[in-house]
């Protein structure tokens, strides 16, 4: 694949996102860029319009307005390119519970084209890395949640994409689990310089080295390191500048 | 993307498709026992009441059994496209379907794809129960067995695709009973699967032309003349004709431009 061209580009581009669902306004004018190795934390409520941003980002549907690049390809009009280059985690669990942890992985291989051989070495390295190669002739069944979750991480992984999607990963995890993820991912962006977003609504994911981007009702609140979004609110911390952004946003002007 | 590529994202959808049938025994025996029990209890029971008089393809009389055969053939068919058609709708909610749409290539292609895994399997669904069907004296000639095949792969593809339709318009999880009412019975009734259609017409104009122009009624008859050597050219037309209608409004329904998929959502 030619990748010259993409070096220069942020991993993940957006700019002047807006969606809507009939009349409700989901996104408003979102404009944000994640760069090779960033950790980036999409922090916002339910209702955000997170979970809509990952389905436009993966070309379930089009944006009604504004474009979303992939290392410069634009998901609208060069999906191909720029779904080759991304791994996602959705939010809900995704495995095949009835085949084998093996027999996932294999699906994956084939759904981007790569050749059995590659798909298999890629997916011991992977399965390896999480931890979770000596499973992976068991039933997806049988696997705990939070095993489930690092089998889906690996299997995103499996195409080497530059960028990393997760949509609320840690959902349903206990904290063990939660931390071991987290890490997890952490690792990867600063050993293999992947751009992550990560979207959650849990304060605490993202800590004082993540980059923060505060999305409320379908509106980008803060963007930057989380000691700058902190200092900027005059707050003492992520939870107090969360609610303070919010409260400013809430009160009736 | 190469063509190798292509091939290799075919391959694995229709190996998974084979895989989950295998572990799911529960879908494979009901898929064989449902067509056994017509057979076995409904055409038994028929089988003194209904007098099936020469028609073609057939040269002498035959037993009701074998005239209800290639509609219970269709009727497998049927079931498993809605059953593939009810796990997409079950996989996107599970999630599974946005891992086969976050591929990269084209999305017609993986449609098309998830198509073809279902009528394989269907197609051997199929050719199990003509085994069984032999032991209630269903033996169509030799031949008849492998001219068949082509008519069982065109049904397939059309009541696939079907499907697929439903699925991208069908709003949440619904149960298989709201399926069987509202699209298997009625289609299966209205066919010349348990009746000849002359005798459909004795009794209404109107019922017979909504037999006419039922697809499934097309699927039956190719099916029919294809078990006994011979080409139903119109029906093969008709399927054709629908395969496309209900091919490109899948297309339509899962276009990420078009919105249907995105007006889901917005239901959630």
């Amino acid at each position: 694949m030619p990748r010259d061209t993409d070096v220069a580009a942020p991993a993940l581009d957006v700019a002047g996102l807006s969606h809507a669902f009939g009349a409700r306004n989901v996104l408003r004018d979102v404009g944000f860029s994640v760069r090779p190795g960033d950790f980036c934390v999409l922090l916002g409520l339910n209702g955000a319009g997170k979970t809509t941003l990952f389905a436009l980002a993966t070309r379930l549907f089009h944006a009604r307005a504004g474009v979303i690049r992939v290392f410069g390809h634009d998901i609208a009009r060069d999906s191909s390119a720029a779904l080759a280059r991304m791994g996602v985690v959705f939010q809900q669990p995704t495995l095949d519970l009835d085949l084998t942890v093996a027999q996932n992985m294999d699906y994956h291989a084939a759904l981007h084209g790569m050749r059995p051989r590659l798909g298999r070495e890629r997916a011991a390295v992977e399965l390896e890395r999480a931890g979770m190669l000596g499973r992976a002739g068991d039933r997806a069944r049988l696997l705990s949640g939070g095993q489930r979750r690092r089998v889906e991480l690996a299997r995103a992984l499996l195409h080497s994409p530059g960028l990393l999607l997760l949509d609320e990963p840690t959902a349903g995890l206990d904290i063990e689990s939660r931390r071991g993820l987290l890490a997890h991912v952490r690792m990867l962006c600063t050993e293999r310089g992947l751009g992550v977003l990560w979207a959650t609504h849990l304060i605490d994911e993202a800590d004082e080295n993540a980059r923060v981007i505060v999305l409320h009702k379908g509106v980008v609140l803060a963007d930057g390191a989380v000691a700058e979004v902190v200092e900027a609110s005059g707050e003492r911390d992520l939870r107090g500048a969360f609610d303070r952004l919010v409260r400013d946003v809430e009160a009736p002007a | 993307m190469t063509p190798g590529q292509y091939g290799r994202c075919l391959n694995g959808v229709v190996k998974r498709e084979a895989l989950r049938w295998l572990r799911q025994r529960g879908r494979f025996v009901s898929a064989l026992v449902r067509p056994l029990v017509w057979l076995a209890i409904f055409a038994a029971g028929f089988h003194f009441v209904l007098g099936v008089s020469i028609i073609p393809p057939y040269e002498t009389y035959v037993p009701y059994e074998v005239y209800i055969a290639p509609g219970l053939l269709a009727m497998i068919q049927l079931f498993n496209g809605m059953q593939s058609s009810l796990s997409m709708v079950y996989d996107r909610e599970m999630g599974s379907m946005k891992t086969l749409m976050v591929s990269p290539l084209p999305r017609w292609f993986l449609l098309t794809s998830k198509l073809l895994a279902g009528v394989a399997v269907s197609v051997v669904q199929a050719y199990i129960f003509l085994a069984i069907a032999w032991f209630w004296e269903i033996d169509p000639p030799l031949l008849g067995y492998l001219s068949v095949f082509p008519a069982l792969v065109l049904s397939g593809l059309m009541l696939g695709a079907l499907g697929l339709v439903l699925s991208s318009f069908i709003k949440q999880l619904e149960n298989f009973a709201g399926v069987m009412n509202f699209v298997i019975f009625p289609m299966f009734f209205a066919s010349s699967g348990l009746y000849p259609l002359w005798r459909v017409k004795e009794s209404s104009l109107t019922l017979w032309w909504i037999c006419q122009i039922n697809p499934f009624t097309s699927a039956t008859e190719l099916i029919r003349f294809a078990l006994y050597e011979k080409f139903d050219a119109a029906s093969a037309a008709i399927l054709l004709g629908y395969l496309a209608i209900f091919m490109a409004l899948a297309i339509i329904g899962y276009d990420p431009g078009r919105g249907l998929i995105a007006r889901r959502a917005a239901a959630e």
